[in-house]
């Protein structure tokens, strides 16, 4: 072929087919707010069932991951998802999908092997760097307050 | 006596096509040559316990019905060449492991049905074996949960991304005359010109489908009018607008006589799918249905087949290494 790596990659950029960004703009934003509104009611709900505010901070997260790990299971989410791309990802309803869908993929190898040693492949990351960046986050708070 | 032209191997005992078979799964019997398969089941497990498994049921189904077609039994095959795209050809060696055949495992990624048919006729054609067979597979749901993420996590998937066929297709090589023949071979070199994105195959495969069209008309002194119909294997949609570009800039153009498999099995359109198929199921499906039936009942009379395949694995992408491509060339006549 008489063509070099950068000649070719110009010709990949021309035909290679993109992503209808706004599209995906608009529906991501939608469906995610719509997930957030979807904890607004469930905490306007839990206020009605005179539970006290700290078990309602824990109470409609969890209600959250509780619904998006069943809707993993149901294999629905990764529907809404293909639309809603960043929308159903950065919820924490993403976060359980994340974690979900590995465990219910690798439960063939086994329940040690395969569902425990694969069930953080995805989140794993944002575990270790969100723990990481915490850390971070508290020593610089402990020197500012210190300091001050 | 059968000849060498730099890479492409002139095969003058005219093996042939004595029995062949595809398996597919519900997605490709939806699509537009769905009739054309022989067996298909809309259970993506295929009755077993996991995805690896079903698998390697579509191989050993595949065998079976493509030998039952050529009216033989196993004891009469003298070699099995297969392959797939799981790590240690799992799909090929446990479908395969029951049946009395002597085994050889070939890998070339998406290439491997143009790869094992090339090897299969080779051996018939020298007289070293009396028939043999060419199996390969791909599932969609084993190939993403090995190189992808798991099917039930939620992503958007690129345009460029294509989506890996399920299905399994098997060809019998023999003596048979009257039947169609494998006139030539021509197995292509590695070519990687730099593309990183898994997500756009088409492009990772296309120069070196290029390449060994461009050699197999360079050898052979022909052109893409001289034949009826040419396939690549999984170029897709977007593959195939490159491959013509490369191929306009050697001043070669295959546009009147060219389809890609991948843009042949699905409905672009219709099935969600994007750039098309995929996987070394894909060519080896239409191969062994649509194309085998139009060259039995002599619709088409010479063609070339091409499978492409990405020399990729998930841990050479983790690296960021670039996609080698591969592509072998199967010239394919009947009388």
């Amino acid at each position: 072929m008489q063509i070099n790596n950068k000649e070719y990659s110009e010709i990949v950029e021309l035909r290679s087919v993109k992503s209808p960004k706004t599209r995906d703009f608009v529906l991501s934003f939608v469906i995610g707010g719509l997930i957030c509104v979807v904890g607004e009611l469930l905490l306007k709900i839990f206020e009605r069932l005179n539970i006290s505010p700290d078990i309602i901070a824990m109470l409609v997260p969890s209600t959250l991951i509780f619904i998006s790990a069943v809707l993993t299971g149901l294999k629905l989410y990764e529907k809404i998802a293909k639309y809603a791309g960043a929308g159903t990802l950065v919820p924490i309803t993403g976060f359980a999908n994340a974690v979900v869908s590995p465990a219910i993929e690798f439960k063939n190898e086994g329940h040690v092997l395969g569902i425990g040693a694969k069930i953080f492949t995805i989140a794993g990351p944002v575990i270790l760097f969100g723990t990481v960046s915490s850390v971070i986050y508290g020593i610089v708070y402990y020197i500012i307050k210190v300091g001050l | 006596m059968s000849k060498n032209i730099n890479n492409t191997i002139i095969l003058r005992n005219k093996p042939s096509v004595i029995g062949y078979a595809s398996v597919v799964g519900k997605h490709e019997k939806e699509g537009p040559i769905g009739d054309e398969f022989d067996c298909f089941d809309k259970d993506p497990r295929f009755g077993e316990d996991s995805f690896e498994k079903a698998e390697s049921r579509m191989q050993k189904i595949a065998v079976e019905t493509a030998l039952k077609k050529a009216n033989i039994n196993e004891t009469d095959i003298d070699l099995v060449f297969a392959g797939d795209l799981l790590n240690q050809c799992i799909g090929s060696t446990f479908g395969i492991r029951n049946m009395q055949i002597p085994f050889i495992g070939v890998y070339g990624a998406c290439s491997t049905m143009a790869l094992s048919l090339g090897l299969a006729a080779i051996f018939v054609d020298s007289g070293l074996s009396e028939k043999t067979v060419a199996v390969t597979s791909s599932h969609f749901c084993s190939a993403e949960r090995q190189y992808r993420f798991p099917l039930e996590y939620g992503a958007i998937r690129p345009q460029t991304a294509q989506r890996t066929v399920t299905g399994a297709g098997a060809t019998v090589i023999g003596t048979e005359a009257n039947r169609p023949f494998i006139n030539s071979v021509t197995f292509g070199k590695i070519v990687d010109l730099g593309v990183k994105d898994s997500n756009n195959m088409g492009a990772a495969m296309a120069p070196s489908a290029a390449e060994t069209i461009k050699d197999f008309f360079n050898n052979t002194d022909t052109v893409a009018e001289d034949y009826d119909i040419i396939y690549t294997g999984d170029l897709g949609y977007i593959g195939t607008n490159i491959l013509y570009d490369l191929l306009l800039k050697e001043n070669i153009d295959i546009r009147c006589r060219h389809n890609d498999c991948g843009l042949k099995i699905y409905d672009r359109n219709r099935q969600d799918v994007h750039s098309g198929g995929s996987g070394c199921g894909c060519s080896a499906t239409v191969l062994n249905s649509y194309i085998m039936h139009r060259l039995e009942d002599k619709t088409l009379k010479n063609i070339l087949f091409i499978s492409t395949g990405a020399l990729l694995s998930p841990t050479s992408v983790l690296q960021g290494e670039s996609i080698p491509g591969i592509s072998h060339l199967i010239n394919i006549k009947c009388n």
